[in-house]
């Protein structure tokens, strides 16, 4: 059986689970935008210390709200018994666990790019650097979805895991949130992004031929 | 075959113990001998630095630390990455027993980093390159412990803090980029005595003798360590009841 | 043939089982019994390779199964109290996802979804179904398996004695065509036609 045909079809069962928990889906959108509203609440709403904070603001709440949906990744999957059946079938765990994280990343982290050009209005980002954030975003959250994955499957036999979660995790997406933060603040300061977004895509590159891969052997430990 | 006869007799965790508990004392001795050297001649022979005076000084403790925490993370990494690869109970001691020590030198690195730091910037903590990062392998390491202690499991433990520790070196040097990359793109290149020492002779082979005690001292902890870690984990074992029952023996010496 | 060679498992200070060893031949049965808590599931997790045993090794055909973890998974079909299915979607659904991986076109889920008298219920979500629903319709991804080996924990519990003789039916069937099972069970187990083999766990082996 094609490697395509595997991916497609764990992909496809994950987004009907995703469908029918709508709810669920949301909880994260909801948190990016509130905690975006803090920061001038706790700051000052002068025009330029927003415009000052803004991108790195916005990539703090994006790379947040990313944590937050992260807890659960697995969680449901082995409690019904379905991850177990993955682990012990015949399929590369480590294809499934991409594709699981692909899902995760539709749900999550493609709805936070479309509303972050909404959200960045408040923080008095000029059109060049709401491009960028978007196409940082897009390069970023990713790696961070599959960063995630590796936290997620090691505590996915644990109870309580938020906390343990974030400090396993944080340390890591420190560089995507670096470069995705600085590239924004370049662009909308009128200089060239080009360097960080670059970073940010190797970034993406490496993470997606490697991580899998940690998630997979973290999962089969998990179950164990 | 035989030269894996070998290392698994070797990594057997009887004849290791028994070989660290011979080998303690000749990294001891050495190590404590060559940090006191390394200190009298940093602290006292070494002429004062042209520019900083005094404060220079604690370079003395804190590049032997700060290079040790990295060190010891690769220790970990690899003794994880041989524990889960081949299966040798042993790399996995030597993987749990290596987390706290190299915590600690983080520790150090990051407080001698601060302390020395003072009198340059005046102030105890910026947001330098190689302070940054220290701290960054703070977290990796207090991550690393964390997630140890969340298993009830020890094997379970081993196994998912080793994927944990050779994900994270991986990521170490990308970190390390990244830092210094936002480091100079917001402060420009801080030239401090830290990074970049423009050493003379009597001030470099203090140093060097630091470094060297230093990594033997970690040699020496480590062994002990994993003894105590080995003991622990083999308590159902016959050679281990030998051990504890034999006179004079108090669980690790 | 499925072999057990010395397998030995702790649990913390408690031994569960040492030095465990035995062998299924094709078309052959083995029923695991002891009373909870004695480690059939675990020594079943053991059997899949989901849980690594501290000694002692799995062997299919021969070859330790950590050797070759491809070829041993394309020939096992592992049955948990968990039953696997996503609470969320249709049975029909779930069905269609195990014919999907396992390669297999998705006419035929219909066949197996009358066999089992499903047909009500196929269109329901499987969090409204009943706890017997529920373990019909495990009973269904696992018929839609080409595994010659099936392990199986506890597959009678809360099934009503209809669905019970259709599952001692389909394990005739799987004996029949040389297929290997290993069931986990309180009760005692007939198939007719086959001598099923034996072991009790927590009787001091």
């Amino acid at each position: 059986m094609s490697y395509r045909k595997i991916f497609f079809a764990v992909m496809r069962r994950d987004l009907q689970v995703a469908i029918q928990r709508w709810g669920d889906l949301t909880s994260p959108l909801m948190f990016f935008a509130i905690v975006t509203v803090l920061f001038p609440l706790a700051m000052s709403p002068e025009r330029e210390v927003l415009r000052g904070i803004g991108p790195g603001v916005l990539w703090i709440s994006a790379l947040l709200a990313t944590l937050l949906s992260l807890n659960a990744l697995f969680r449901a999957d082995i409690e019904d018994g379905s991850m177990e059946q993955l682990v012990i079938g015949p399929h590369p765990l480590a294809l499934i666990m991409l594709s699981k994280t692909f899902v995760h990343w539709l749900i999550t982290g493609l709805p936070l790019i479309i509303l972050a050009p909404i959200l960045s209005v408040s923080y008095y980002l000029p059109a060049s650097g709401v491009k960028i954030l978007c196409l940082t975003l897009l390069l970023g959250t990713p790696t961070l979805s599959l960063l995630g994955s590796v936290g997620a499957a090691l505590t996915a036999g644990l109870r309580q895991t938020s906390g343990l979660m974030a400090l396993l995790v944080l340390p890591l997406m420190l560089p995507v949130l670096m470069f995705g933060a600085r590239a924004t603040d370049l662009a909308a300061d009128g200089f060239d992004p080009t360097g960080p977004v670059y970073l940010l895509a190797a970034l993406l590159v490496l993470a997606i031929s490697l991580v899998p891969l940690a998630s997979a052997a973290a999962i089969r430990i998990s179950l164990d | 075959m035989k030269i894996w006869n070998w290392i698994h007799k070797l990594a057997s965790p009887p004849h290791f113990y028994r070989m660290a508990e011979f080998l303690v004392p000749w990294f001891m001795w050495p190590a404590v001998l060559l940090i006191l050297i390394g200190a009298y001649g940093g602290l006292v022979l070494a002429p004062p630095d042209y520019m900083q005076g005094q404060g220079f000084r604690m370079i003395y403790f804190h590049v032997p630390s700060a290079y040790l925490s990295m060190l010891v993370y690769v220790v970990m990494a690899v003794a994880a990455a041989i524990g889960l690869i081949w299966r040798i109970k042993l790399a996995h001691a030597v993987a749990a027993s290596s987390a706290s020590i190299g915590a600690s030198f983080t520790v150090l690195a990051l407080v001698t980093g601060m302390v020395g730091g003072k009198p340059m910037w005046g102030a105890y903590w910026v947001w330098d390159a190689r302070l940054t990062s220290e701290l960054v392998l703070l977290f990796l390491y207090l991550g690393y412990i964390t997630l140890r202690a969340a298993f009830d499991e020890i094997s379970k433990a081993d196994r998912a803090s080793g994927v944990l520790a050779v994900v994270g070196v991986v990521n170490i040097p990308i970190i390390h980029f990244s830092v210094v990359w936002w480091n100079t793109l917001h402060q420009g290149p801080t030239i401090t005595k830290l990074d970049n020492p423009s050493i003379t002779g009597d001030m470099l082979w203090p140093l060097l003798a630091m470094i060297l005690g230093y990594t033997l001292f970690f040699v020496a902890v480590l062994a002990i360590r994993v003894s105590g870690e080995v003991l622990t984990r083999e308590s159902r074992s016959r050679w281990v009841g030998e051990i504890l029952r034999a006179p004079g023996q108090i669980g690790v010496k | 043939m499925l072999e057990a060679r010395k397998l030995s498992l702790w649990r913390g200070a408690n031994c569960l089982f040492q030095d465990l060893s035995f062998e299924v031949p094709p078309g052959n049965a083995l029923l695991v019994r002891g009373a909870n808590g004695t480690g059939k599931t675990t020594l079943l997790r053991v059997l899949c390779g989901l849980t690594r045993p501290e000694d002692g090794r799995v062997c299919w055909n021969g070859v330790n199964i950590e050797k070759e973890p491809e070829i041993y998974r394309s020939q096992l079909a592992y049955w948990g109290h968990l039953g696997g299915l996503k609470a969320d979607l249709t049975v029909l659904r779930n069905l269609q996802f195990i014919c999907r991986l396992n390669g297999l076109d998705e006419a035929a889920v219909q066949p197996v979804v009358t066999a089992l008298s499903l047909d009500r219920c196929a269109d329901l979500p499987v969090r409204h179904l009943s706890a017997g629903q529920k373990r019909r319709a495990g009973l269904a991804g696992l018929l839609l398996s080409t595994a010659g080996l099936w392990i199986m924990d506890e597959p009678f519990t809360n099934m009503d004695d209809n669905g019970k003789e259709l599952l001692r039916q389909k394990l005739k069937q799987h004996l029949d065509r040389q297929g290997i099972a290993i069931v986990a069970a309180h009760h005692e187990l007939d198939i007719p036609g086959h001598t099923l083999q034996r072991l009790t766990l927590g009787a001091g082996q």
